[in-house]
């Protein structure tokens, strides 16, 4: 019971990490209408320059920012440059496209840290574990990764349901024509939503970095789980990018955590080891295909 | 298609090329042309079965890796038993023979294609793209969890599948095999885009509502598009694996299924010869800027980006015109 109640403690944490991805990923595809496969490589940069600023500072309440601020302007630069072209174009375009971005960004990568995987440390003053549910010590630093998560998503709602620019989403997300036909400077909104977007992944990336090895490639894997969310919870819609990355986020750890133990019981240990291994990595592509079967436009469908 | 003057022309070389390859590698005393060039029919003819989905029908499958992958583990374990002189799953044993083994790929692997496709195809546009990523995603994990055949290292073997008349260990000889079998596959692709079935194809890229509304059922031309296509990448990675004598879960990984789609677009998206094209500048690239730097991902991600923002006819558009 108290291994469930942590388990359940990091599929919340996980799910928080896909979360701030996949907010930023259903944004920019409900506004602009792209499919973006590099933004796991802003969840990389933004691990990587976080990582080295905390090594050389010794300060992670300056890493996290730098990691954020690096992610931000490297998608606004991209948004600018190259993304830009491709709202227009069909899907296809846009997957290969951004397919080449990804094997660019882990090669620049590569030559400027190197293929070493980095970690980085836990900052003191979010080291140790509190036992906040008797008989369940957790780890600190997880929780803060929730809280920020739930600060994250609070913001977020506020930011959409609230404001003006908010308004302007969602409006967006619903039918970009008429946004663009009514006046709305869509080319600025386009530049915002996406270096939003692309803060969150870097915000993402840098707060994974003391949990994760920090290497190449570490955005390509976390990208398929946060287009398993997206598709789940609908394209475009905010709600279903958290309901999607809470479904997501448990049932990949609770089936990690607890799937080889029951296979043990009909089968080898080794077996069930590796095939559980196997059969936790496939659960969430499982579910996505269930609520694709049951619901194809996902469980919130943001365009009407 | 092949129409024009200029691109009987064109076809007429890429066909001298393919036969002429392996006395031209003698020629130039260039021996690793034929490696390259049996790893350009393979790809190609992978690319071709693709091509039906993207060019003609206008499905963007990205899990085309996952029926090239299952070719090749179909070899794979199949060798495997045979050496082991165990049977797979305790039922039916080990193989090595081409006749045997090549047929049974392509079977398992469009099987494989009419499963997922039924299920992928009752969505459209990204989350058609995505489903299909994800179920060869699936196959990839599964695949890397199997220990007995190798998990993530892979599976090896001793020798190529058994042909008559033909060494296995001449590479030459596996080369023809090859050409021949993307020939074959050429000639299927040219009388399947001529015929009723591929003008159902080209009519739901067009408009599906179109098609639903002079009365078909575009679902089933298109699960059948996917299964044939699912198929012919099973032949392909059954080559592959004969190639190398080597399969992993790398050839399921995604990575695999969006080289294959930058095949088809560099190419040229829905031509005959595209393919051929796409496949012989993929590899060519990768093999030049891999001798040049290590960091040739560095160069090639912009080139794929710039091709797709301005060379949008591909090389078959640039060579025979439009």
């Amino acid at each position: 019971m108290t291994l469930l109640l942590e388990q359940v403690l990091n599929g919340l944490q996980y799910g928080v990490t896909l979360f701030l991805l996949a907010a930023g990923l259903t944004l920019v595809f409900g506004i602009m209408g792209l499919i973006n496969l590099a933004h796991g490589s802003l969840y990389m940069i933004g691990a990587f320059v976080a990582a080295r600023t905390q090594a050389a500072t010794g300060s992670f309440l300056l890493a996290v920012p730098a990691g954020m601020a690096a992610a931000a302007l490297t998608g606004m630069a991209v948004e600018a440059t190259i993304l830009r072209r491709l709202y227009a174009r069909d899907h296809l375009d846009q997957v290969l496209a951004t397919f080449g971005l990804i094997l660019f960004f882990n090669e620049v990568m590569a030559m400027l840290f190197g293929r070493q995987p980095m970690m980085a440390p836990i900052p003191d003053f979010l080291s140790g574990s509190v036992t906040f549910i008797p008989g369940v010590p957790y780890p600190v630093y997880r929780l803060a990764i929730i809280a920020v998560g739930v600060l994250v998503a609070g913001g977020l709602y506020g930011l959409i349901v609230h404001t003006r620019v908010g308004m302007l989403v969602r409006a967006g997300a619903t039918n970009r024509d008429m946004v663009r036909a009514l006046g709305v400077r869509i080319g600025l909104l386009y530049t915002l939503v996406f270096g939003l977007g692309a803060m969150l992944a870097g915000l993402s990336g840098a707060m994974v970095g003391p949990l994760l090895s920090v290497q190449v490639g570490m955005g390509d894997r976390i990208l398929i789980s946060t287009f398993v969310v997206i598709v789940i919870g609908g394209l475009g819609s905010i709600r279903g990018a958290l309901v999607g990355a809470l479904l997501v986020g448990m049932i990949d750890t609770l089936t990690r955590a607890f799937l080889p133990g029951l296979l043990r019981g009909v089968m080898a240990a080794a077996d069930a080891d590796s095939i559980g291994a196997g059969l936790s990595s496939m659960a969430a592509m499982i579910l996505m295909a269930v609520v694709l079967m049951v619901r194809p436009r996902g469980l919130f469908p943001a365009h009407g | 298609m092949v129409e024009t003057a200029r691109q009987r022309l064109v076809a007429a070389i890429l066909v001298l090329l393919l036969a002429a390859l392996p006395a031209l590698a003698s020629l130039l005393a260039m021996p690793d042309l034929i490696s390259l060039g049996t790893q350009v029919a393979i790809y190609a003819i992978a690319t071709v079965g693709l091509n039906l989905l993207i060019g003609t029908t206008g499905l963007p499958s990205f899990g085309h890796a996952a029926f090239f992958g299952l070719g090749g583990y179909v070899v794979g374990i199949l060798a495997f038993h045979a050496a082991e002189d165990s049977a797979v799953f305790g039922l039916f044993p080990g193989a090595t023979d081409a006749w045997i083994v090549w047929p049974l790929a392509i079977i398992i692997a469009a099987l494989a294609a009419l499963l997922i496709g039924a299920l992928s195809l009752r969505t459209a546009g990204v989350s058609f793209i995505m489903i299909t990523l994800a179920f060869a995603q699936m196959l990839f994990y599964l695949f890397a969890a199997l220990k007995t055949y190798g998990g993530d290292d892979g599976l090896g073997f001793r020798r190529r599948n058994a042909l008559p008349w033909v060494s296995p260990r001449d590479d030459v000889a596996f080369y023809y095999v090859c050409a021949a079998a993307l020939l074959l596959v050429l000639a299927g692709f040219h009388l399947v885009a001529r015929s009723r079935f591929g003008n159902v194809l080209q009519g739901i890229r067009q408009s599906e509502r179109r098609m639903a509304a002079i009365g078909l059922r575009s679902y089933r031309y298109k699960l059948a598009a996917f299964t044939l296509a699912g198929g012919v990448a099973g032949l392909a990675g059954a080559l592959q694996a004969n190639m190398l004598r080597f399969v992993s879960p790398d050839m399921l990984h995604w990575t695999t299924s969006g080289d294959f789609m930058v095949m088809v677009v560099l190419g040229g998206t829905g031509t005959l010869f595209g393919p051929v094209l796409g496949a012989a500048a993929m590899v060519l690239l990768q093999t030049w800027l891999a001798q040049w730097t290590e960091h040739w991902m560095i160069v090639m991600g912009p080139l794929l980006v710039a091709v797709i923002l301005l060379a949008r006819r591909g090389l078959w558009g640039a060579l025979a015109g439009k």
